[in-house]
């Protein structure tokens, strides 16, 4: 255990001492190590270890909280005056405070998040791995010509948390990732592209020689890209852009979001909100999960939440203060960085899988957009408007048949979760949030 | 005693000093044992920062927060290669387990190119002098500003339902140690005031924000009434949005105004030009050097040394004063924003541009304040000059793919010009081009370059960073704007 356990109950004795009815503690230790090569050669190697203490106070219904670095016992002593001199001048809340008593986590669940098998092994094996997929890529076509570079991270977490309610909770998590971004160049003009895996165990990381190599796919795939013509079309988005649109969704069913009315979702709750092909979980208790965690961030066990239950608005994501402030229960959804007052994320949010296969729901398109890139910031979650950058494949009589770039797609979040009428069954969670391929019956694309 | 930080009579180094208990024999020793194996460079980064702040929701101040931060990074570097280790351990065995750590990519190196690095000078000027930081006014009067932000904007319209404000500020130590011989200091105060309105009207909700700051003390908000413009604005723009229509898609010709959207510069543009992207030729600007990229009506820089401004340093994260960089003159691609890493290995001056959001991060080129000079045409003149297009007043967050070039911002302040006049705001409008072509279409610029409020936050490779931006009013002929409307 990095974190002594007496020295936080000393830490919540203080404030109580001075006042705090509530008060909690979370403390985390991490260390990381990254290999990153780039043309054959080793590039740069990083290797850190941070440690950070959290307390929040509630002294009164005022609230304070403080985060250090700076773990020697005066000054986390100090930090504890400090915070509750502090939490007197904020303005009373009657809602602020912790988890009703009883409801906070009593058993760790063993979500098997930590890679004990891992071991320590040296750092030239881990540059190989980087090596490996990095060269995959390069020999995939000569028509790739340079690299961004291939990297290898792997990191092991631990968070320890404490409240005067007498909850208490820990636990070690790891994460390995391998990455490569694929330069692919043609004609004087270059397409750039990525791929990678994520996992919490290593053996489940995918071999390197198929990371590079669908790297390169993805790089020499955007070459020749062209622009079209502005027109209202069916828009497939692949698992990737899929998973975030429904992220966009993540972020309007916030409790936060909810009761400041900042969410188009605002009084949506048993409504129906999209298409009937569409049920959207999110679930913290999936073993190995990368969103997975045994409690959230007020330490209230996590658990299985259905969002969107074939296209009815079932639940809200709330933690203790935003479900208080909707008259609702908390899903255990609390987000919490170490410095900060709970807020509301996602822990694995997925849209289940439907009956079609990609290839059908490309061959049901006559003449369409697949997008397998989006960027920028073009989505409003207090209106629903949404408009992004997009790139992909232009689909002619069910086919795949050129690149498009220097394009966007826009919509209402409203109408297009109503207009997906196709759902893939190709699911795979490679991040938190995860969808497999959709198809929306139209939006407008602006082009030339 | 963590208010030493802002005391700046107090050197940085003797801060490190006094507070880590080290010497200067100390990092000399370190020094040296990172440089034991073939290293060209190595530097040595502590840092220490308090940052505050606060919120204001539904009418009251709910929280106040405080966190503190330290910690240490040493760097090596041999050739291209790069090793650092950071930890927010400060002591020697610490620092002598991240040197060697570091210098361990050496082990590795397969070719010696032992190029010395430029010498750094201490920078004798203070750019960013305050009487009073923020985070040294009280407390109180911080909270008092943001429950009088929250009664102006429901005065100014009944139809705002909703407000939101946030006052933060930090105060930042850091002290440099280079195997180049420098050692240098700086004190870095940075603060900025935020407001964001939502307005409803019916069923129809809509939100505005604006906000300002910089490397500045209290009082700058209260000059010339600042926070009150920044609600009126924020207050403003939500209004204005309950009356806007859908966006129109296609292309056609954009004006943008003065000020913020000056990211288009800096997406379109900026990131191209940073020197790591085009020694490894994966930049679409990499061959175009002294070559045409732009109007000859455009000319921009990067210029780290305006007083006060966010994105200004009196010395960049690795030591070296800031600069004002020419990138683009009169439509010629003239240089690259450089670090020591990249200068060495391009063989050409620094520029002060190496810059990394704390000691968990290994510096790289990075911009500072990004803007065009001012042109000769009014704004008046531009818009009439435009038969059917958007005029773009602001924008929300902006994108590069520095590789293809493509980028995207998106607009959440604009309107239709028709017939040479404004006529109806427009909604939900993102504007996509490409970098080396966008500025090739620059047909008239305004005489009127501001530069932005002091808001603006860069992300690249997961480091974030403050930077300004700034543009005179911008015609650009065809540009695809992504709405809804066909």
């Amino acid at each position: 255990m990095a974190l002594d356990r007496d020295l936080v109950a000393g830490l919540l004795d203080r404030a109580r001492r001075l006042g705090a009815g509530d008060a909690d503690v979370i403390a985390v230790d991490g260390t990381s190590f990254s290999a990153r090569v780039r043309l054959g050669e080793v590039d740069k190697l990083e290797q850190s270890h941070e440690r950070r203490l959290g307390l929040r106070v509630i002294i009164d219904h005022r609230t304070a909280v403080s985060s250090t670095a700076d773990l020697s016992p005066p000054s986390l002593e100090r930090l504890v005056d400090e915070t509750c001199a502090r939490a007197r001048l904020t303005a009373a809340d009657p809602l602020a405070g912790l988890p009703a008593r009883g409801t906070g986590v009593v058993s760790i669940p063993d979500l098997d998040l930590c890679d004990t098998a891992y071991g320590e092994p040296p750092a030239e094996e881990k540059i190989r791995l980087a090596l490996a997929a990095e060269a995959s890529a390069l020999a995939c076509d000569p028509r790739i010509t340079n690299s961004e570079g291939a990297e290898f991270d792997h990191g092991l977490t631990e968070i320890v948390y404490a409240d005067t309610n007498g909850v208490v909770g820990g636990y070690r998590s790891s994460s390995f990732s391998l990455s490569v971004v694929a330069i692919a160049s043609r004609d004087g003009a270059m397409q750039r592209d990525y791929w990678y895996s994520s996992r919490r165990k290593f053996r489940l990381l995918d071999p390197p020689e198929v990371i590079g190599k669908i790297a390169a796919q993805r790089a020499l795939a955007r070459l020749g890209a062209r622009k079209i013509a502005t027109q209202e079309a069916p828009v497939v988005f692949d698992p990737q852009m899929a998973a975030r649109l429904i992220g966009t969704l993540a972020g309007a069913v916030s409790g936060y979001a909810l009761y400041k009315g900042a969410s188009f979702l605002a009084d949506a709750l048993g409504q129906a909100i999209a298409s009937p092909l569409i049920t959207i979980i999110d679930d913290g208790t999936i073993p190995m999960g990368l969103g997975s965690k045994p409690f959230d961030g007020e330490g209230l066990p996590t658990r299985r939440t259905t969002v969107v239950d074939r296209g009815v608005l079932t639940s809200y994501l709330l933690d203790t203060y935003s479900a208080k402030k909707l008259g609702l229960s908390a899903t255990g959804n609390a987000a919490r960085g170490v410095g900060d007052t709970p807020s509301v994320s996602p822990t694995n949010l997925y849209l289940a899988a439907g009956p079609s296969s990609p290839q059908e729901i490309i061959a049901s398109v006559p003449r369409g957009l697949y997008v397998t890139d989006l960027i920028g910031f073009g989505v409003n979650t207090v209106t629903g408007d949404y408009s992004q950058g997009a790139s992909g494949v232009w689909i002619e009589n069910g086919e795949l048949a050129y690149p498009v770039e220097e394009i966007t797609i826009a919509g209402n979040l409203k109408d297009i979760f109503r207009q997906i009428d196709m759902v893939g069954n190709d699911l795979e969670f490679r991040t938190r949030i995860a969808a497999p391929t959709l198809k929306v019956a139209s939006m407008t694309i602006a082009g030339t | 005693m963590e208010n030493v930080v802002t005391e700046r009579a107090i050197a940085p180094q003797s801060f490190f000093q006094t507070r880590f208990g080290l010497s200067a024999r100390d990092l000399e020793s370190v020094m040296a044992r990172a440089l034991e194996r073939r290293i060209d460079y190595a530097d040595i980064y502590f840092e220490y920062e308090v940052s505050e702040g606060l919120s204001l929701e539904e009418g009251i101040v709910k929280t106040a927060s405080r966190d503190i931060t330290q910690g240490v990074g040493v760097r090596a570097v041999a050739g291209e290669k790069t090793g650092y280790a950071y930890s927010n351990d400060i002591t020697i065995p610490q620092l002598e387990v991240a040197a060697k750590t570091a210098r361990s990519i050496a082990a590795n190196s397969s070719r010696s190119a032992s190029v010395p690095i430029p010498r750094a000078r201490r920078p004798e000027r203070d750019l960013y002098p305050v009487d009073q930081p923020v985070i040294e006014a009280p407390l109180q009067a911080r909270i008092d500003l943001l429950q009088e932000i929250d009664r102006v904007a429901r005065a100014y319209d009944p139809r705002i339902t909703k407000v939101m404000a946030g006052l933060s500020c930090e105060s930042k130590v850091v002290l440099i140690a280079t195997s180049d011989g420098a050692l240098v200091g700086d004190v870095r105060p940075l603060a900025r005031l935020n407001v964001t309105c939502i307005a409803e009207e019916g069923g129809n909700r809509q939100v505005g924000s604006f906000g300002g700051g910089g490397r500045i003390g209290f009082p700058f908000f209260f000059e010339q009434d600042r926070w009150r413009a920044y609600v009126h604005e924020a207050a403003r723009r939500a209004i204005l949005n309950l009356s806007a229509r859908p966006a129109p898609a296609g292309t056609m010709t954009v004006v943008l105004g003065p000020g913020w959207p000056g990211i288009l510069l800096h997406e379109a543009i900026g990131h191209g030009l940073e020197a790591d992207f085009n020694r490894k030729g994966i930049s679409a600007f990499s061959t175009l050097l002294g070559q045409r990229v732009a109007s000859e009506l455009c000319t921009i820089v990067d210029d780290g040394t305006i007083p006060h401004r966010r994105g200004s340093l009196n010395v960049d994260d690795e030591g070296t004063p800031t600069s004002r960089t020419v990138l683009i003159e009169n439509g010629i691609l003239t240089g690259y924003l450089q670090d020591k890493l990249n200068a060495r290995l391009m063989g050409v001056p620094l520029t002060g541009n190496g810059r990394r959001e704390s000691f968990a991060h290994s510096p790289m080129p990075r911009m500072t304040n990004t803007f065009m000079l001012p042109g000769r045409s009014t704004r008046d003149e531009i818009i009439g000059s435009v038969s059917r297009g958007l005029y773009a007043v602001t924008f929300g967050g902006g994108q590069v793919d520095i590789t293809s070039g493509k980028f995207v911002f998106s607009a959440s302040e604009a309107y239709l010009i028709e017939d040479g006049r404004i006529t109806h705001p427009v909604k939900g409008a993102t504007l996509i081009g490409n970098g080396p072509d966008v500025l090739r279409r620059v047909s008239m610029v305004g005489n009127d370059l501001e530069l932005d409020a002091g808001v603006g936050t860069c992300g690249k490779e997961g480091q974030s960073v403050p930077v300004g931006v700034g543009l005179p009013t911008l015609k650009i002929d065809g540009l695809t704007v992504g709405g809804t409307q066909g």
